[in-house]
């Protein structure tokens, strides 16, 4: 099938970019999105131009590398998918698609659709962790927790931090990324003891990154590859307000 | 060259826990003192980092990726094994310890395996104490799945992501590292260089791949947990950015590589489509707890798969391994998926692929367990083909998937070269010729958290180092070298693109050094391997003039693997045996199985770099056995 492609292209954070149009012929359906690409790469080098740059590794949907916006959508618009796993089938012959990486005030772009999404990292440092030193655990049986739990637990735990959540937002907002971790810990009993200081140590992390606020847009659910569901945001601001109540400090972690 | 593996002396049961009480510590206040280089933040990298920084020793860790959450381990889908026993189903360290020698095919190092059966309870205690929601029964305690080549259920899970859930575990602990400011992150970072300093291992190189800057890092220790090197295939599981350069440049470095003919072709993959494809992607092992394999019996046989009556379907697992059934390890059933399709009873597209149905198991347990066990995994599946594997038979072709070879190391996970050490993928020691499902994540995780702290400790307090920096001749010089290597390739600006030359020697490696191998195959790869790397220093085009620039890291890689693919033929060719996923067609079986050759082969082959990528020098050490009986491995 025949595509035209508008695709964003910045040479650098400080370039204003602009879109560049593109012709492919003759895009088989079995093809990935990301392979479509490839295919579009080989002609520019071998024409002389410089490739697009877009992010990607595992190809497999888990590692989170990858994500742009397709008319308007990041990843696609495939439920409960990463633009990775989005395949041509999906599109028709003579379709125009417009190319965008994720736009985001917390997520400047490095080149084309590669964006810096180091912010995320800054958030779990601040506290989306379990303090436990390698060796002192107990045995894994020595805490049952009931199989529904795990089973929630796991439904926040699978958050690929890829940031689709933040480039669906209409505000930018971070709270699906940051709820998801608070959740996934908060709910299992390993995660008690940290509960408080990880709440508000990671909301004020996040607070001094230039991400915004949820207004129950939902979009960010709607668009998130593990669909994972905004009652984290709401589990999220609970265990933040109990903190403040609880007058926990946002302190975890051994510090040396 | 003098191999050492330094085995500790002792019964094999208290060789480690001896060793223990045995070492020298540093003290607590010097270990900040010394700073430890971690390239890789993946199972084994990132729990390394994570284990040295709570020590208090100061960790830079290094990922190419733009965060050190995003590693390969995070594709790993179905499990990780430990001799926990919780079924009660007769499970022990010994068994597992055997289960993983016995599924090398005899060819590792009993004390390195029987360590690791021994740690691994310890890293599900830990994963749990980090918040890793494994799977559980109702009554909460953990659940557990069957995986090939063993006859207990060893292998915790979570849902078909583990492997994420194990690498977040160990981000996590990272992460709190970083805050507790032990550990320096430097992502979007590649290591192009191994330093080394009156005869240790003192730095690395490396280039930022947003700046294009060339910088160098100065360390007591290097700890390389790089992975391993199936994309030298093209087509693999592999991340598109997984690769060998670091245990390739440290290897010309004078870090010896071991094995590398040892590769893993697995046998449960979405076959590909096109030549257009970019990798293939595994559907885990686990399915293969429900899911039956077939092809027809008659060969071209062209009904649909709902139209051959069970009359007419062979399978072929349960036919041939009636007591291991689906479950027999990856080697076994890779080679009897390409058997049959070599006869012509492939299906699908080319004739390249099996049938795994689980239409049995829907009828005996509902479509509701099926999807509660392997949902995410028949999701993929659709995503990727178009079908629906709850009604149609999924269609899998075994793919490249996992290196067990890799640089050489001793019991301490040392290389030859003192202070570069080398842990989980990118090491030789643990598998064998053959590595059984759900060890890959155990193996780097006790690399990582259990034996690394210790033997490190043992390294830096024996050893007196000199002090140096980056301004030594030695850094100088590695600079200049990878500055030279850059504009070399970028100032070829030939008519290929990096890609077509890589798929090219990817079919080269796959037809002649992939599943079945034979010498006169091996002879031609390796001269074609040779032209094609002309060709590729002739003809490769990268486009200049970006400091962010893809083709130019894809390019470094790819001229790496030019030369491993070389060194892989040439072990595969001297290695005159079949033994787990080394498959030589001169050595088998009356009825087809691999063939082994004790008296001339019970050995690792260990090379060393010479200056020359067509003539390495082969080494050898002997693999010694005190408590396993060496016999012929049998699924039957």
């Amino acid at each position: 099938m025949r595509l035209t492609l508008h695709i964003w292209r910045q040479s650098g954070p400080a370039d204003k970019g602009r879109f560049a149009t593109y012709e492919l012929d003759d895009v088989n359906t079995h093809m990935s999105f990301l392979e479509m690409l490839d295919v579009l790469n080989q002609e520019l080098i071998e024409r002389g131009e410089d490739p697009v740059v877009f992010e990607h590794d595992c190809r497999e949907g888990i590692c989170g590398c990858c994500g742009f916006v397709i008319d308007g959508v990041p990843h696609g618009g495939q439920r409960g998918s990463t633009v990775c796993q989005l395949h041509m089938r999906h599109f028709s012959d003579g379709d125009e698609l417009f190319l965008e990486p994720f736009r985001a005030k917390g997520f400047p772009v490095i080149k084309d659709l590669m964006v810096d999404r180091n912010a995320f990292d800054r958030i779990i440092q601040a506290g989306g962790f379990i303090s436990v030193r390698a060796g002192s655990a107990p045995d894994a049986n020595a805490i049952p927790i009931a199989k529904d739990q795990v089973e929630h637990a796991m439904d926040f735990a699978e958050c690929i931090g890829c940031g689709a959540c933040v480039a669906s937002c209409p505000n930018g907002a971070a709270m699906l990324f940051v709820s998801a971790k608070i959740a996934h810990l908060g709910l299992l009993p390993q995660g008690q003891p940290e509960r408080d200081a990880r709440a508000l140590a990671m909301v004020e992390a996040m607070e001094r990154e230039a991400f915004g606020a949820c207004t129950n847009f939902r979009a960010c659910e709607a668009t998130c590859p593990k669909e994972i569901s905004i009652s984290g945001i709401a589990r999220m601001n609970k265990d933040w307000r109990r903190a403040l109540l609880r007058g926990g400090t946002a302190v975890s972690g051994k510090r040396r | 060259m003098k191999l050492d593996a330094r085995i500790p002396s002792g019964p094999l049961a208290s060789k480690w826990t001896q060793l223990l009480s045995d070492l020298k510590l540093v003290n607590p206040a010097n270990k900040r003192k010394h700073t430890v280089i971690v390239v890789g933040t993946g199972l084994a990298g990132g729990a390394a980092a994570a284990a040295l920084g709570e020590l208090g020793y100061r960790v830079e860790a290094f990922c190419y990726q733009d965060s050190a959450r995003r590693a390969h381990s995070i594709a790993a889908q179905g499990g990780i094994n430990a001799a926990k026993n919780y079924q009660n189903d007769g499970d022990t360290v010994y068994r597992l310890f055997f289960d993983t020698v016995k599924g090398g095919d005899f060819r590792s190092r009993e004390a390195n395996v029987y360590r690791l059966a021994e740690l691994s309870m310890a890293i599900i205690d830990q994963a749990v104490a980090q918040g890793v929601p494994f799977a559980r029964e109702y009554g909460g305690y953990l659940a557990n799945r069957s995986f090939g080549g063993a006859q207990v259920s060893r292998t915790f899970y979570a849902r078909g992501q583990t492997g994420q859930q194990l690498l977040l575990g160990a981000y996590s602990s990272l992460a709190a590292q970083v805050a507790a400011g032990t550990v320096k992150l430097h992502p979007r970072v590649e290591m192009l260089d191994l330093v080394v300093i009156g005869g240790r291992a003192r730095g690395i190189v490396v280039r930022d791949l947003v700046s294009g800057a060339i910088s160098s890092h100065v360390g007591d220790a290097v700890l390389v947990c790089t992975g391993g090197y199936s994309n030298v295939f093209f087509l693999s599981t592999n991340a598109k950015g997984c690769n060998a350069t670091a245990i390739w440049r440290a290897h010309k470095r004078g870090a010896t590589f071991a094995n590398p003919c040892y590769t893993q072709i697995h046998p449960t993959c979405i076959p590909q489509s096109g030549d257009y494809q970019s990798k293939l992607t595994l559907m885990s092992e686990s399915l293969r707890n429900d899911g039956r394999v077939w092809v027809s019996a008659k060969v071209g046989d062209e009904r649909a798969p709902g139209e051959i009556p069970e009359s007419e379907r062979d399978y072929v697992l349960e036919r041939l391994y009636p007591s291991y059934g689906n479950l027999a390890p990856r080697d076994v059933s890779s080679r009897a998926a390409k058997r049959v399709c070599d006869e012509g009873r492939g299906v699908g597209p080319g004739r390249r692929g099996v049938y795994l149905d689980f239409a049995e198991s829907i009828a005996r347990l509902g479509v509701e367990v099926i999807r509660e066990r392997y949902g995410n995994l028949f999701e993929m599946y659709e995503k990727i083909t178009g079908e629906n594997p709850y009604t149609v038979p999924m269609r899998i072709y075994p793919a490249p998937h996992y290196t067990m070879g890799g640089l050489w190391v001793d019991y301490y996970l040392m290389s030859n070269i003192p202070g570069l050490f080398v842990l989980g993928e990118a090491n030789f020691s643990d598998h064998g010729a053959n590595r059984l499902g759900a060890s890959a994540l155990m193996q780097g995780l006790a690399d990582g958290y259990f034996v690394i702290p210790y033997t490190l400790s043992e390294y830096l307090a024996r050893t007196k180092l000199e002090k140096t920096s980056t301004e030594a001749v030695e850094f100088r010089d590695a600079e200049r070298l990878v500055g030279e290597t850059t504009a070399r390739l970028l100032g070829v600006n030939g008519s290929r693109t990096v890609d077509s030359l890589h798929r090219e020697l990817g079919m080269i490696m796959l037809e002649k050094c992939g599943m079945s191998r034979t010498r006169e195959g091996l002879n031609e790869a390796i001269a074609a391997i040779q032209g094609l790397r002309e060709q590729f220093w002739k003809t490769v085009r990268i486009p200049t003039g970006s400091k962010v620039n893809q083709e130019l890291e894809k390019a470094g890689r790819v001229a790496d693997y030019f030369e491993l693919a070389e060194l892989m033929c040439l072990d595969a060719r001297e290695r005159e045996e079949s033994c787990g996923g080394h498959f030589r067609e001169e050595y088998q079986t009356a009825e087809g199985e691999a063939l082994r050759n004790d008296a001339d082969f019970c050995n690792v082959a260990v090379w060393e770099w010479t200056g020359d990528p067509s003539k390495p020098t082969r080494h050898i050490e002997a693999l010694e056995f005190e408590t396993v009986k060496l016999a012929t491995r049998s699924y039957k």
